[in-house]
């Protein structure tokens, strides 16, 4: 499994499906109007390899829980296709008192699943639950600036702020849940939590523990009803079975590896009922190097690690050439990504000359670099059960193996990986991937009080233009103004080269060939998936 | 009958020396990649006899450097149960009373124990690699072994040599290994060179979940295992591995039954 | 009889208080924790948010207080909650126990019905082509790992041919069918895994069976009942088969922990919603209360089977009376 950064709004699983269901297009659409006319029909059955666990927004901390609470209610804000914060259960909202005061004005018409009208106070009952650390929710820290929570009208609310926080608007995107269903209730153990009432696209029918769940479609859904009748997750824990699924039907959309993608979607089989869809996925995978470890405390060291990676290879080794290469953190085709940073194409001569610069000299002939009587030879840890990340381990030895660099590979199981190395910061590189939120804040990884013990800089860099950067980007409202702020700290952070950045991978899914209306997009492709359809003489499930 | 132990016992003594000559049998480096599209997967060919991985690797000559791997699990995971079950199973047999009930309680829990959801959980929580394989399986499956010891002890400790040794002055110890053991060892080898199968077998299941050896040290479960994926489109890396394991473990098994019956012309099994 | 019913029961206890103690021990003294195991790298979950995962779950105390604690709910039948998704663990165990016994029970079945023929069969035609063929079958049965055997069988039958279903127990539209309809759905999704996990098994079994009767057929008994002119097949049916086949049930016993083990994996490929499953989920993310939950269970059901086919032994066995 994949352990990149995760948030509430993308994890590993849900980028075949679900990354945002929910964040479609402004309805109602051309396809929206024809659908009115003619009811749901068919079922989707989507795929996982694992069962969800809790079906509460602000619990749900896995893949599979938040797909399926994506579908089955709605945040205050969502993500559209281009990635642009819109209203979803708020129409619109402002910004006043320099983003210490954030007014929502909420939808009018919105029902919950069991006939209840939508107020304001749903959404103030949610916050202040999210806030109460009795409910354990792992995200708390993300409303911990919410000062005070005031209702206006039934269908007006304020949050006031402490200090201006802007990534708050995309955090007003968590689910809203029903007051009159869990007020005085115990959130965890309620019997809600596995029979969610919500105000989204699809209704809860069914779960059946370890094999699947089943919704319906909400036909008084507030945008308009949803074009497919049913949507089922199925739990199947081996991937090599799910694909087998996949092709002989018993699954309608999966998430291709690579190789899947190139070698084994030629088939018959294949080709006559599925369609392959690819974009770019939100994560990327980088080299992490100790800044603490003397030897790579000199720039010109890691530049030259970096001028020696040769991306191109590994890209097309690892990923069948299904990726695009990286400088720097923030995803590429949004302002908030700088094209001119420094890329570090492959540059051997370049990197050995770097390295020479810096005094790393093979005195002794062996083919390792020496410097004061000491090997350039150092540890590259990555996490194990993780194909890729082992896979470019290999590789990179072998790359910085020509420049005299002697490299040993550590796979570590996750949770060994994680008290072992990054927690002690007892490592010298690792390998691994981040995902990449929508909000470009990146004060946890990047900031230097991030270095202290809960915080994910731990590779400790430090910059202080940097860290005066992120905290102005916290608090500036203005997207293209933000955007620059992020531009720079991209170019800041490719010149200082603490990472080697590795590649952006694609998002490869298949989906069955009679579900009509998807279109990729920088959301991916479930953005619209109320929008959906599968034409009338091609339904598979008639019931 | 004797057929079938001159079956499997040739069938090991050929895998052992394909082990111990790996690097002479292979045709190929087993690490070395060849990451062009068309050296990745390819099907057996006079170059490659059992084709290539997907990282292009020559999967023959993994599988034979994977031979050590799975050997040598075997081997040592069996060794370190014999050493426990004989030891405890000596100890217990020959002085009985509240020793022997208290080691024949823990057999008794070890035999309840679903063995395979503790060494998933130990090797989980302690890490994969080889040295914890094969120390956990050890651990796991003397049990076995220590009611067989035992039951022979509790036979030959009222044998008359042993009450000679006994007047004779000679230590506990020396009486259970160096008089009574090397009595004892027939049926001790019958159920060693079973087990030597099960571990095989164990290490593969191990693999299958990503608990086995790690790559790229090539074992015949985690070739299996990388393979999965590549089912219908690869079948040379399930296939052989899994036919390979599967002649290994039957040798054994056809030798511990051949001896089995050698041993015991009645054939009564001794449980 | 009476007082080994009544020991057997009581030493149950002990032996469940160490084998808990044994899984909490090698769980807590491992390095990493489900804490890290879930929130590890993680940006939107700060260390306060952790502390808090672990204060709520007791992480934060001494290990033999969380031991301690676990023994003290134990013995009120109360294995506590879930860490993955805050439900009772005896409430995930239940409703995961009846597709693993299912399983299991028709596996046993199908073994039964074809290792007792086979075995018999071996033994009466010694030396047979029949008999040394069947050897080799179940010996190579018992020598395939279980899951390539399951992959290879999925990949021919559930997707080759597409003769049964690639994996799955009671497919979501299930909920839409007729109870005939169901049982009929719920029997083709059994197949391939019964006959992998069978196959397995053959070996013990109809081994077992066959030193069994080769045995009983050389007692005196016998001797006399062919001396007297008996027809072979009424010596074989009225006085061998039914003494030689008395032990094997004890042999059901022993078989079930090979069949609990087994179902780990098993119920992995097929995506088979038992106990097996539950409990490798459970390692895999840490869930300490559910690995424990998983951990007793199949041991008690393990010394269940045991203890039944003890009893079941000495009601037909008059010859036993466990005078320990």
């Amino acid at each position: 499994m994949v352990k990149t950064k995760k948030n509430i709004y993308r994890s590993k699983r849900s980028l075949l499906f679900i990354k945002a269901v929910i964040f479609f297009l402004l309805a109602p659409s051309f396809l929206g109007f024809s659908l009115t006319n003619s009811s749901p029909r068919d079922a989707y059955v989507a795929a996982g390899i694992g069962d969800a666990r809790i079906l509460i927004p602000f619990l749900a901390d896995d893949a599979s829980s938040s797909s399926i609470c994506k579908l089955v209610y709605n945040g205050l804000t969502k993500v559209d296709k281009d990635l642009n914060i819109v209203g979803d259960l708020a129409e619109r909202w402002d910004v006043a008192e320099e983003g210490r005061l954030i007014t929502f004005y909420l939808q009018k018409d919105v029902k919950w699943h069991d006939g209840t009208p939508f107020t304001s106070g749903d959404v103030k009952f949610t916050f202040e639950t999210i806030l109460d650390p009795r409910s354990g929710c792992p995200y708390i820290s993300n409303y911990a600036d919410i000062e005070e929570i005031i209702l206006v009208d039934e269908f007006t609310i304020r949050f006031r702020y402490s200090k201006p926080y802007t990534p708050a608007l995309l955090k007003f995107g968590m689910g809203i849940i029903p007051e009159h269903l869990f007020r005085d209730r115990d959130i965890r153990t309620s019997s809600f939590a596995r029979a969610p009432i919500g105000t989204g696209s699809y209704k809860f029918v069914r779960w059946e523990s370890g094999q699947y769940i089943i919704l319906e479609a909400n036909l008084d859904y507030f945008e308009h009803a949803p074009g497919i009748k049913r949507y089922v997750y199925r739990v199947i824990p081996d991937q090599a079975v799910e694909f087998l699924e996949l092709v002989s039907g018993g699954i309608d959309s999966m998430s291709l590896t690579p190789y899947q993608f190139r070698y084994r979607s030629e088939t018959h089989d294949f080709t006559s009922r599925l369609e392959k869809y690819s974009y770019l996925a939100h994560s990327y995978t980088y080299i992490g190097y100790n800044l603490k470890d003397p030897m790579f405390s000199d720039g010109r060291v890691r530049r030259a690690l970096s001028y020696a990676v040769d991306k191109k290879e590994i890209i097309d080794a690892v990923l069948l050439g299904l990726g695009e290469s990286c400088t720097g953190p923030f995803l590429r085709g949004t302002p908030n990504y700088n094209e001119s940073a420094a890329a570090y194409d492959h540059n051997p001569a370049k990197a050995a000359k770097l390295l020479k610069q810096a005094g790393w000299v093979d005195v002794d002939g062996d083919g390792i670099l020496e410097k004061d009587g000491v090997e350039f030879r150092f540890t590259v840890a990555t996490n194990q059960g993780n194909q890729v990340r082992e896979d470019i381990a290999t590789i990179i030895q072998s790359q910085w193996a020509k420049l005299g660099v002697k490299v040993d590979i550590s796979v570590v199981a996750w949770s060994a990986f994680l008290d072992q190395f990054i927690d002690k910061k007892k490592f010298q590189a690792v390998i691994l991937g981040w995902n990449i939120p929508i909000d470009p804040d990146s004060y946890s990884v990047w900031h230097s009080e991030s270095m202290e013990k809960g915080g994910l800089n731990f590779i400790s860099y430090s910059d202080h233009k940097v860290d005066v950067l992120i905290e102005q980007g916290r608090r500036e409202f203005d997207p293209s103004k933000r955007s620059e702020i992020y531009r720079t700290i991209h170019k800041q952070i490719a010149k200082d080269a603490p990472y080697t950045f590795l590649f952006f991978s694609y998002a490869t899914p298949a989906v069955n060939k009679r579900f009509k209306g998807i279109k990729t997009a920088p959301a991916g492709i479930a953005y619209n998936f109320i929008d959906w359809y599968v034409p009338e003489d091609e339904v598979k499930y008639q019931f | 009958m004797n057929r079938r132990i001159t079956f499997g016992i040739t069938i090991i003594i050929i895998l052992a020396l394909v082990a111990i000559f790996a690097s002479f049998v292979a045709t190929h480096d087993p690490l070395e990649l060849d990451l062009s599209l068309e050296g990745r997967l390819q099907g057996p060919s006079p170059e490659h006899f059992f084709g290539t991985d997907n990282l292009g690797r020559d999967v023959f000559s993994r599988m034979v450097y994977g031979t050590r791997i799975s050997l040598s699990v075997g081997f040592i995971a069996v060794f370190i149960s014999m050493v426990i079950g004989l030891f405890l199973g000596g100890v217990s047999g020959y002085f009985g009373g509240w020793v022997d009930s208290l080691i024949m309680r823990i057999v008794e829990v070890m035999y309840c124990f679903p063995t395979f959801f503790l060494i998933m959980m130990v090797i989980t929580f302690l890490g994969a690699n080889i040295v914890n394989v094969m120390v956990v399986i050890g651990l796991t499956s003397w049990a076995g072994l220590c009611r067989l010891v035992r039951a022979e002890f509790l036979t030959l400790r009222e044998r008359d040599f042993v009450h000679s040794a006994k007047v004779q002055g000679v230590s506990d110890m020396r009486i259970i290994f160096r008089h009574i053991l090397p009595n004892a060892m027939a049926p001790v080898y019958v159920s060693a060179t079973l087990s030597v199968g099960g571990a095989i077998l164990v290490e593969s299941a191990l693999s299958f979940l990503g608990l086995g050896v790690q790559v790229p040290t090539p074992s015949w479960g985690n070739i299996l295992t990388a393979g999965k994926n590549y089912i219908d489109y690869a079948w040379w890396l399930t296939f052989f591995p899994g036919v390979a394991i599967l002649i290994t473990v039957l040798s054994f098994n056809l030798i511990g039954e051949g001896l089995r019956e050698k041993l015991d012309p009645k054939l009564s099994e001794s449980r | 009889m009476k007082n080994y019913i009544i020991k057997r029961l009581l030493f149950i206890i002990p032996m469940l208080v160490g084998i808990s103690c044994i899984l909490f021990v090698v769980m807590h003294l491992a390095p990493g924790d489900p804490t890290s195991m879930r929130y590890g790298l993680n940006p939107e979950v700060s260390e306060s948010a952790r502390a808090n995962f672990n204060r709520m779950y007791d992480l934060d105390k001494p290990i033999p207080v969380q031991y301690w604690r676990w023994i003290k709910r134990f013995f009120t039948m109360d294995f506590g909650k879930s860490m993955i998704d805050d439900r009772p663990v005896i409430e995930k165990i239940m409703t995961r126990l009846p597709a693993t016994i299912l399983l299991q029970a028709v596996s046993l079945l199908v073994v039964f019905c074809i290792a007792i023929p086979i075995g018999v069969i071996s033994a009466v035609k010694r030396n047979s082509l029949f008999d040394r063929v069947m050897t080799i079958v179940v010996f190579i049965g018992y020598a395939a790992p279980a899951f390539w055997l399951a992959l290879v069988l999925i990949f021919l039958f559930g997707f080759k041919m597409q003769l049964f279903p690639v994996s799955g127990m009671t497919p979501w539209y299930t909920a839409y069918l007729d109870e005939g309809a169901k049982i009929k759905d719920l029997l083709w999704h059994l197949v391939l895994p019964v006959t992998v996990t069978a196959i397995g098994s053959l070996a013990s079994l109809s081994r077992y069976s066959r030193s069994s009767m080769i045995e009983v057929m050389g007692e005196n008994y016998v001797l006399t009942a062919r001396a007297k002119g008996l027809p072979e097949k009424r010596v074989i049916l009225n006085h061998v088969l039914r003494n030689a086949l008395l032990p094997i049930v004890t042999v059901l016993g022993l078989t079930l922990p090979v069949l609990i083990s087994g179902s780990f994996i098993l119920e992995t490929i097929f995506a088979w919603p038992g106990m097996g499953r539950l409990g490798y989920e459970a390692i895999m993310n840490y869930d300490y209360p559910v690995v424990m939950g998983v951990g007793v269970i199949a041991t008690v059901l393990t010394l269940l089977g045991i203890f039944l086919s003890d009893i079941t032994y000495a009601l037909v066995d008059p010859r036993i009376r466990f005078n320990k």
